[in-house]
């Protein structure tokens, strides 16, 4: 049936690009970026409150009950955009606490007045110390902390209502699931 | 030979050479301006060539912007945020986000003294963007940290 | 409401083009003829559908529904109304609903002006673009649905959209470059239709050519008005930066190029037949291919969009299947087709032939700079490089530069046969004319370079071409005026088409080549001379715009005493974003454009400043508009409509 064979290379030409393009994607899949803190526990830190100076917060403050770890910021665009998912979330009754990050005090406390603030207390990382720790690229990243302080999930990005339902949410009932 | 098979040995010779010689400039032109990308631990450990165009980045380090008083020099500093750091210097005017604490990539060379002098430096118009080469820097010199 | 009625017809629209897949191909195979007329009607409420989805979209916009994520993301209630608009496809879930509309209209516009087209052959293109609307919606919806809400609790005001793509060139150019992008939807399903029904005739060619145009043009407006506002917005005055993303977008435009002159002589020769088949399907891969390599951020540009590896893996799929599965079509049915008619090395065809093969191995030089990177990274197991403007400039050019020469020869070939005598004649004189008159130019103008040189006779012997082509016609009308306004419009699209090119040549070698530009630290009362000018820093100011602060600076400019212009370049703080934007001021001209762009602030007074003199940078664009204006024009051709009806007798044959 075929008898011309050259009317093939087209196709043999595309399918090869099609294997090198099928390649370098699965390369560069980023919601498959793997964490080194993994199962970790959360790095030492010792940083201020967002809203009061003297009050210093360290890891033990998220010891007692599985949370979520939210790097946000004001000049953060995407943050403004979880934000109502995220209050959502504190409303049915999992504490959020906030890292804000690399961000200006008074920017962030107008950006809070002006929101709302579902968090449960902010880490004040103005120098990204914490953030180069938890190896974050920007912001928001959240990640999922357990009851012992142990790094168990991180979401890079917004966290919409469908990650909170298909990624988070299954996360936070096992974490439960196992301590009860 | 028939002179019209000889006419058409000649074409398909003729065919083949100048395609030959066309691909084989084109990857010549290819080679020889591709910017590989190198890594601040890549930098400071002498991996990267010296003299050759590559391309470099990382986070810039804050307070690290130093300016000259009379022109558009300026340097700063790069940093992959686990203790591998080297100096850019640049003369000319500094993309709109660039800033202390961002991601940078610049494109130029390292000299002997292993300063990169940049002939480009190059950042994204997303405020939220960090090149995907800084990322990986991160990510590499965050795990061999965990090590 | 408005939003949910508007994802609501996005849902009837995915019904209605799988229906439209469906039934007429499903009459093609039956030989149902109700079922094959069917597709008209369906394929006009499928746009009916996608454009309420459209306008659901913008009226979200308008209103500031901020509950709406994509409206919250990318407006703000400051935001101008004009913009609010633009904003609808200022990011990437918006930009794909207009893309899919277009598609939309492109297949509205198909059941519009294809009346003479046989019931079969009508059936199958409306089959197969209803096929690739199908996955263009349920991309939409799947991956990238613009009516999510975000309810109860939803942000006060939005993110405002991106500063760099507050300006008038947003508004434009995206809609223009779909509109060409995905025109090459109509001959690609054509030609596969043609594969389908196993009649690869003229007539196929002829019904390409007109969409074929029209795409091509939007496409070439929409690449000029990108180049045009890259140029004035990103601030620094590049016009060309060999993005991949502008790759993505050149690519299809130099593959349509071949294929306008291809479809000619299968047209009118039968020549190339399954050779232009291949074409068409290549133009329309390659805009698929674009839109993959845009949304799916394995390519990192200044366009892409953010990074979201479920897109670009559904694109890739159907990438595969459209264009896998037109291959293997191509494959099995383009066997047997011969084209029996002989023409000469020097005829009309050889020079298509020569001016196609040029353009495809352009096109491949530049795929294998873009996807270069690609193939690095995945050979060396994640190591990045990038290919830089060098190897576009050092390849592409010379390429370009010998289909320019073919294009001065080609203006006199006939169809058929050609002698060598009649094609040479007096082109040794026009050439040396023609690098006199450059090297003239050149010498009472501007300084001596061999490039300019090269290029510009080039240029000019194209145009002394195109000037005896006219006189020539002129002649055989014996001198009549009236005879120049009756000619074919095709003819006239043919010389605008081709001096477009000429303009635009000349464009590019005298920017590239005399441009002049310098970087330096200006406080108040600074000056300096450039090329003539004297440019002097007057004073900064601030200012307040509706969604902004500014940083103005004042730069008067004057030329041997005489005041040209006051430039006001401004470094722009946009409040909602808290992001920094470099507006330029541009005094433009003709012959020559006054480029003033602001750094960064040194000091309390003194900025760091880009002055630039940029000659005769317009005529690229006005290169590229002509040229467009050419292919509009060819479509309008009596010719079409006439022998059109006069064709579709061969059709009819169900």
């Amino acid at each position: 049936m075929i008898t011309n064979k050259s009317l093939i290379i087209p196709l043999v030409l595309f399918s090869s690009l099609a294997v090198l393009l099928w390649r370098s994607f699965s390369l560069e899949d980023p919601s498959l970026l793997p964490s080194q803190l993994l199962d970790k526990p959360f790095p030492e830190f010792n940083l201020e409150d967002l809203h009061s100076s003297t009050r210093i917060r360290n890891a033990d403050d998220l010891l007692g009950d599985v949370s979520l770890v939210n790097v946000w910021a004001t000049w953060c665009v995407n943050c403004l955009i979880e934000h109502p998912v995220l209050t959502r979330i504190a409303q049915g009754g999992v504490g959020i606490v906030g890292i804000n990050y690399n961000d200006d005090l008074k920017k962030a406390l107008v950006w809070l007045d002006q929101y709302g603030d579902p968090y449960t207390f902010h880490i004040r990382d103005n120098k990204g110390t914490l953030a180069i720790d938890l190896g974050v690229y920007g912001a928001p990243e959240t990640f999922i902390v357990d009851e012992s302080g142990t790094v168990r999930y991180r979401h890079i990005g917004v966290v919409t209502e469908e990650v909170w339902m298909e990624k988070l949410l299954p996360v936070i009932n096992l974490l439960r699931g196992n301590s009860a | 030979m028939k002179p019209h098979r000889r006419r058409k040995l000649y074409f398909l010779l003729f065919l083949l050479l100048s395609s030959g010689g066309a691909i084989a400039l084109t990857l010549m032109a290819l080679t020889e301006n591709i910017n590989l990308f190198y890594s601040p631990a890549e930098i400071v450990s002498g991996v990267a060539p010296v003299n050759k165009r590559i391309r470099a980045g990382g986070m810039v380090l804050e307070d690290s912007i130093f300016r000259s008083e009379s022109d558009l020099e300026v340097r700063f500093i790069v940093t992959d945020l686990q203790g591998s750091e080297f100096t850019i210097f640049y003369t000319g005017i500094l993309p709109d986000l660039f800033r202390e604490g961002q991601g940078v990539v610049a494109r130029g060379a390292l000299n002997e003294d292993g300063d990169f002098l940049a002939e480009e430096v190059l950042a994204k118009h997303d405020e939220n963007y960090m090149p995907p080469e800084v990322m990986d820097v991160i990510d590499q010199a965050h795990g061999d940290l965990q090590k | 409401m408005i939003t949910e009625l508007g994802h609501f017809s996005l849902i009837l629209a995915l019904g209605l083009s799988l229906v439209l897949t469906l039934l007429p191909a499903w009459g093609v195979q039956t030989g149902n003829i109700t079922l094959m007329q069917c597709g008209d009607s369906i394929a006009k409420g499928l746009f009916f559908f996608l454009l309420l989805a459209f306008l659901s979209l913008c009226y979200a916009f308008v209103v500031d529904d901020f509950s709406v994520n994509y409206v919250a993301s990318n407006s703000n209630s400051a935001l101008p109304p004009y913009y609010k608009i633009s904003a609808v496809w200022g990011a990437h879930e918006g930009s794909f609903l207009l893309w899919t509309l277009v598609l939309g209209g492109w297949t509205f516009a198909v059941t519009l002006f294809s009346r003479d087209l046989s019931v079969d052959m009508r059936a199958r293109v409306l089959s197969i673009l209803g096929f690739l609307a199908f996955g263009f919606t349920l991309f939409s919806l799947l991956t990238s649905n613009p009516f999510e809400r975000s309810l109860p609790v939803f942000p006060g005001e939005g993110n405002d959209l991106n500063p760099l793509l507050q300006d008038f060139g947003l508004i434009v150019h995206p809609p223009m470059l779909y509109i060409g992008y995905v025109g090459f939807a109509v001959p690609f399903a054509l030609a596969i239709a043609t594969l389908w029904s196993g009649r690869l005739d003229m007539a196929w060619a002829r019904w390409s050519r007109p969409w074929t145009n029209v795409a091509w043009a939007f496409l070439t407006v929409g690449i000029t008005l990108g180049s045009w506002w890259a140029y004035y917005e990103l601030g620094w005055g590049g016009w060309w930066f060999w993005d991949a993303v502008e790759n993505a977008s050149f690519m299809p435009w130099l593959v349509g190029t071949a294929l306008i002159h291809s479809l000619a002589s299968t047209e009118k020769r039968a020549v190339f037949k399954t050779w232009t088949v291949l074409l068409a399907i290549s133009a329309f891969a390659l805009s698929l291919l674009g839109g993959f390599l845009v949304r799916s951020g394995v390519l990192t540009s200044v366009h892409a969009f953010a990074q979201d590896p479920q897109r670009g893996m559904y694109i890739l799929i159907f990438l595969i299947i459209v264009v896998g599965g037109s291959l293997a079509l191509y494959a099995v049915r383009a066997q047997g087709i011969k084209s029996n008619t002989t023409f000469s090395w020097s005829s009309r065809e050889a020079m298509i032939l020569v001016n196609n093969l040029l353009l495809v191995v352009a096109t491949a030089v530049v795929l294998l700079g873009t996807l270069y990177p690609l193939a690095y990274e995945a050979v060396s197991g994640g190591k990045k490089l990038s290919v830089g403007p060098p190897y576009f400039n050092a390849v592409f050019v010379p390429v370009m530069v010998v289909l320019f020469v073919f294009m001065a020869l080609s203006q006199r070939s006939r169809w058929k046969d050609t002698t060598l005598d009649v094609l040479l004649k007096r082109q040794g004189f026009y050439v040396i004319g023609s690098m006199g008159t450059a090297a003239l130019l050149m010498f009472t103008l501007a300084t001596f370079k061999s490039y300019v040189l090269l290029i510009s006779t080039i240029a000019f012997w194209i145009f002394a071409n195109l000037l005896e082509n006219v006189l020539q016609r002129f002649k055989r009308r014996r001198w009549e005026w009236g005879s120049m306004f009756a000619q074919p419009l095709s003819y006239y699209g043919m010389l605008l088409g081709h001096l477009g090119m000429v303009v635009m040549m000349i464009g590019i070698c005298c920017t590239v080549y005399y441009s002049v530009e310098r970087d330096l630290r200006m406080a108040p009362g600074d000056e300096l001379e450039l090329a003539g000018y004297q440019f002097k820093f007057v004073e900064i100011r601030q200012i307040n715009g509706p969604n902004f602060i500014s940083d103005q600076a004042e730069i008067s400019v004057t030329r041997n005493g005489q005041d040209v212009i006051s430039l006001f370049p401004e470094k722009r703080l946009y409040s909602a974003r808290g992001s920094v934007m470099t507006e330029a001021d541009i005094d433009p001209g003709l012959f020559r454009d006054l480029y003033v762009a602001l750094g960064e602030p040194l000091t309390q007074s003194a900025w760091g400043v880009r002055i630039q003199i940029k000659p005769f940078v317009r005529w690229i664009w006005i290169g590229g508009l002509l040229s467009a204006l050419g292919g509009i024009l060819a479509v309008g051709d009596k010719r079409y409509r006439r022998s059109r009806r006069k064709d579709s007798s061969n059709f009819l044959k169900i």
